[in-house]
Order: structure tokens, then sequence, then C-alpha cells
């Protein structure tokens, strides 16, 4: 038997060393945040329409003030076009949204004073350097000369990034990238921030530098919406998670309630001979009262709250004479969640523009 | 690290609406965007004077001796067409900019933002005005060194170059409107090249227009707006005055504007 849960186990513990690391004692969280009924974001039933497709089918969420709230799904879920819709670069076809009780069809200017956007796409200069890109922005938000550097080098500095503030951004890595972009939208400091993907595409490093500066976003007092593709991403930042999937709300939850709907765990048990994969697949629905799908033939994959339960579910196989070449225990992908909560996975979704 | 608390949305002093001097001031800060991208790159100022060096040179030399019996005779008929052909080649290229914008996702930041929704087209486009006054210098001074003495002097070459920066910035706007048409900015200069060749061409830029077909005569006389640009510089630098074809000129540029504002402003917005 070739089993591979021990260093499996150890990054989990490793991962849950430092959890909840965001969670701020009671007394320093502003009043701000403890008063729920302020919402930062309220949408009911948004829809968007291109050509035949409906891209955004009747999303509706509210988020808190003062929280994090990360929508979760895989490539074409509608995310970007959700999120399009808040930040009123684009009209919804039906449905409404407040930001901040302020709609965002007839008080778009208003809404645009409120929010920060940093999209997909790094929409920063190449050509200028980081302080003149930052004082560009700051002059448009109204800012005098002044007050435009000042707050560009206050945020320079905040993101570490003073050093590199004169030269041209050609010379930059792409997380640095990232978090000037992220800067550029701080700006104005915006009581509401959306962040399309902040951490797709960067190094592991970056990625938990940028996960600390969201973190410290909402410690000032900030509301933060991002959209993500990872499971472990949401868990890891998000008060609320929001799974949608083919432009509909497939779940709206806490992390811990969404992964106890999903299993905080999964199972992956490969089995020697592919002929006793359906035999195998009942005795571990049984023991973990959960539904068990396959990735191949050979291989089951099932949700697990309870890891003590390995040892039933093996010992059981064992008496069951199924002989088995692999076992692990791994984190739930995203795909998985997906398979938990509609039924199918996540592939073959059409790439999102 | 250590974040300045944020005021709540409720203690904030907002208003739903972006006035005149807002959209005035954003169109300044991203026209100086633009000419700050632009003295990054200085590359693009061989670019801004080769074209009209080489045009004045090319022209001159081709078609002084078959047009004009010889270069000095020719050089007040071409100087002025030159100039024309220079200034649109450089506003063909006008939508190249804001085409990476949008392309680039800047502009889906712009439109976040509460800035108003014109100052990005107007910076861009606005910006360019440095590309005009060095191409339309470098004429004049290719002009110069090959012979050529407007006979109303300076300052009607200074007029010029501001009346041809006027129509050019006016014309942008049809070209900053292709390229948010088209599905790539190649094809958007394609289209700017196809529409500049026989507008400048058909016109009284290099050759004058009693050597012509009649029907083509016309086209070039009564058709083609650029004639007459093109006989406004003739007379100012020449007589040092200005006629019926000036002010024609001048309405002619500012229909073009008052359609195409709002034409260019829908197609970027429906773009980004």
């Amino acid at each position: 038997m070739n089993l591979h849960e021990k260093p499996n186990f150890m990054l989990n513990e490793i991962n849950k060393m430092d959890w909840p690391p965001y969670r701020i004692p009671e007394s320093e969280v502003d009043p701000i945040m403890k008063n729920n009924a302020i919402l930062a974001v309220e949408a009911h039933g948004l829809v968007k329409i291109f050509g035949d497709t409906r891209a955004v089918d009747g999303v509706s969420l509210s988020i808190p003030a003062g929280s994090i709230c990360a929508v979760l799904g895989p490539n074409g879920a509608g995310k970007t076009t959700t999120i399009n819709m808040l930040a009123t670069l684009s009209k919804p076809d039906a449905g409404n949204v407040k930001i901040f009780g302020h709609d965002i069809v007839s008080e778009t200017q208003i809404v645009r004073q409120l929010i920060g956007l940093t999209g997909q796409f790094a929409s920063i200069d190449e050509d200028l350097t980081a302080l003149e890109n930052l004082m560009i922005f700051g002059r448009l938000y109204g800012y005098s000369r002044e007050d435009s550097k000042r707050k560009a080098n206050e945020l320079l500095e905040e993101f570490g990034l003073s050093d590199v503030a004169n030269r041209a951004l050609s010379m930059f890595s792409g997380g640095m990238r990232r978090r000037l972009d992220l800067a550029v939208s701080l700006i104005h400091q915006p009581p509401l921030i959306f962040l399309d993907e902040p951490t797709t595409g960067l190094d592991p490093r970056s990625r938990t530098q940028m996960w600390q500066t969201i973190r410290n976003l909402v410690k000032g007092g900030s509301t933060v919406l991002l959209t993500t593709q990872y499971l472990d991403e949401a868990d890891q930042l998000a008060d609320n998670i929001v799974v949608i999937d083919k432009g509909r709300v497939v779940a709206n939850d806490t992390p811990d309630g969404l992964k106890r709907s999903v299993g905080s765990s999964s199972l992956h048990l490969t089995v020697k001979d592919a002929n006793n994969a359906a035999n195998a697949a009942q005795i571990i629905e049984r023991i973990l009262d959960v539904k068990v799908h396959f990735a191949k033939a050979s291989e089951l994959i099932a949700p697990m709250d309870n890891i003590d339960k390995l040892t039933d579910v093996l010992t059981t196989l064992k008496d069951a004479g199924i002989a088995l070449s692999g076992v692990n225990i791994l984190q739930p992908t995203l795909d998985e969640v997906f398979f938990a909560l509609t039924g199918e996975g996540s592939k073959d979704k059409t790439e999102e523009n | 690290m250590t974040y300045t608390t944020i005021i709540p949305a409720a203690e904030r002093k907002l208003k739903n609406r972006i006035g005149v001097g807002t959209t005035i001031r954003n169109t300044c800060t991203l026209a100086y965007r633009a000419l700050l991208k632009m003295f990054k790159n200085p590359e693009i100022f061989v670019d801004f004077v080769v074209l009209p060096v080489m045009f004045t040179l090319l022209f001159t030399f081709l078609f002084g001796g078959a047009i004009s019996g010889n270069i000095p005779n020719y050089l007040p008929i071409v100087i002025p067409g030159v100039l024309l052909m220079t200034s649109f080649t450089n506003c063909t290229t006008a939508g190249t900019k804001l085409r990476e914008d949008v392309d680039k996702g800047t502009t889906s930041r712009f439109k976040s933002m509460p800035i108003s929704r014109i100052a990005p087209l107007a910076g861009s486009l606005t910006a360019d005005l440095v590309r005009y006054v060095i191409g339309g210098t470098t004429v004049f001074v290719m002009g110069y060194i090959l012979g050529y003495r407007p006979e109303a002097g300076i300052p009607a070459v200074i007029f010029s170059i501001l009346f041809m920066m006027l129509v050019a910035w006016c014309l942008s706007w049809v070209f900053a409107f292709i390229s948010m048409c088209t599905k790539t900015i190649a094809t958007a200069s394609g289209i700017g090249v196809i529409v500049m060749f026989p507008l400048v061409f058909l016109s009284n830029a290099f050759v004058p227009a009693e050597t012509l077909p009649s029907w083509l005569q016309y086209f070039v006389l009564h058709i083609n707006p650029l004639s007459s640009v093109v006989t406004v510089v003739r007379q100012i630098l020449t007589y040092g005055t200005i006629g019926a074809d000036f002010w024609f000129a001048l309405f002619g540029t500012l229909a073009i504007l008052i359609v195409f504002i709002p034409l260019t402003l829908i197609a970027y917005n429906r773009k980004a």
C-alpha cells in the first residue's frame, strides 16, 4: 500500500497553523465593521446578456461593509461580467445594485467615487515610472500635484515599492506590477475595492504578499470583493464565499459552511483492479455517508470531514479483498466543490473574455 | 505596513455630476500622460521628423521639373501640399494610442473612475498637437533649405502651421472613431492609408488642378475639402491674406468635429 497521507497531513497542519490569521481582536475592530446594517454591496437579480448567452443570470449578493467577499467560479462562470457591472463598467440588462445605498445607474458618479477597481489586466503604463503612474491617477481623482505626490509616495512605501519608485515599469516583476496596479486603485482611499483575480499568475510568495495586503485593507475599514478560481484563496481570505457557475449563484456561505457541505478534505483512492472500483465506491459511500465520483476508472474521489474515518475505510476495503495502489488526502479543488454543489465538474468551460 | 483608516462612505462629500472644470482638468492630466509617454520613447521623434523630410525631398525633386519646369517655381506649390500630407499622415495614427489603452484595460479603469468620459479621448488627441508642430516646422525648415522664401514671411508660416494643427486635430477625431470601430489596430491604420491616399493625391496638393481632365478637376476643386485647405495655406503664405476658402475650411472642420466627437465617444465607450 502506498500511503501518502503523512506529508499531506503536514501540509494541512501548516495551513491551519496561522488560521485564521486575519481575524482581528474585538477591541481593534472598527465600529463600522461591527455594524452589519451598512451594506457595501446590495445586488438583486443581476442579468447580463451577450448575444444568445446569459453571461450573468440572476446574481444576487450582499456584502456587509468591512468584510471580504470572494466570488468563486471557473473561467466563463460570469465573475468578471458581474464585477464589471458592480464597478459601473457595463449596465446590467436586469436587476439593480446599490453601493453603500447609491444606485449604480442613477448615481453612477457617486458610486465611482466610492470604489476602486483592479482588473485582471495591468492597467498601468509600461513607459512611465511607478511614481508617475500613481501621480496621474491622483490628479485624475482631483488631488493637487503636491497631494498626489504625497499620496503616491505613501502608497509606494506601504507596498514596499519606494526603492523602485522612479524606475520604468518594464523592470518590474509580475508581483510588483500587480501590487502597483492595486496601489493605483487605492489612491483615493475607496471604502469598496473590487479585485478581479488578484493573484492569478503570481508565484507563491507574491501571492502571500497580496493576501496580506488585502487583509490590511480590511483592517483599515475597506470592504473587498474579489474573484478567484482557487477555493483555498477564498477560504484564506473571505468572510463569505459566493460560488457562481454559468452565471448563477450556486452557493453563498461562510468558508466553514461551504467546507461542511463539500468536506474539509478530499480522499483520493486508486484501486489496483478497476473492476473493484464500483465495490470500493459503495463501501466508501456507506462509511463516509457522501457521494463518490470517479476521476478515472480506477480512481475515486470522495469528500471527507473526519480524517479518523480513513482507518475504517481502509480496514473495510482490506476485509473486502480490494487491493489499493494509492491513497491521498488532499484539499478539495474547485472542481470537487462544483461536483459537490452542482453534481458536475467545472471543466470544459469556455474561456472568459 | 500601516494603512490609514479610510473615511466611511456615509461621511464623504459626493456629487453625481462631472462639471466643465473637471472635464478640462481631466483632459489636461491625460494629455500630460500622453506627452510623458511620447517623450519616454525618443524613437518616435525620428518618425515625426523623418516623414516630413522624406516627403519634402521626394515630391520636390520628383515632380518639380515636370510640373513647374524647375525646383524654385515648384516650392510654393509643393510646400503647402507636403504640410497637408504630413499632418494628415500623423492624424491617421491618432487612434493607435487610444486603442492600446482599450486593449490593455487602462480604459476599463478610467471608466470605473469619477472622471469625464471624454477626457481620455480629448487628452490623447490634444497631446498629438506636439506631433503636428514638429511635423509642420520640419516641412518649413526643409523648404527653407531648398530655397523656399514665402512672400508673406514668418508670421504667415506660423499662422499656416497653427491652421493646419486645427485642421489635423479635428480630422484626428475621425481616425480615432475608425480605430474604435475595427477589430485590430492594424486594420485601423490600413483604413487610414486607404482614406489618405485618394484624398491627398486627388487634390491640388501636388499638381495644379488645371492640368487634370475636367471630371477629375471637378472632384478636386469642388468636392475634395482638402483642396480648400491647401488653397488657404498657399494664399496665406503668398499673399498673407485669408479668403472665402479659409472660412469654408474652418467651418468644414468644425462640422466634422461636431459630428465625430459624439460618434467617437459612443464608439469608445462601447469598445471599452
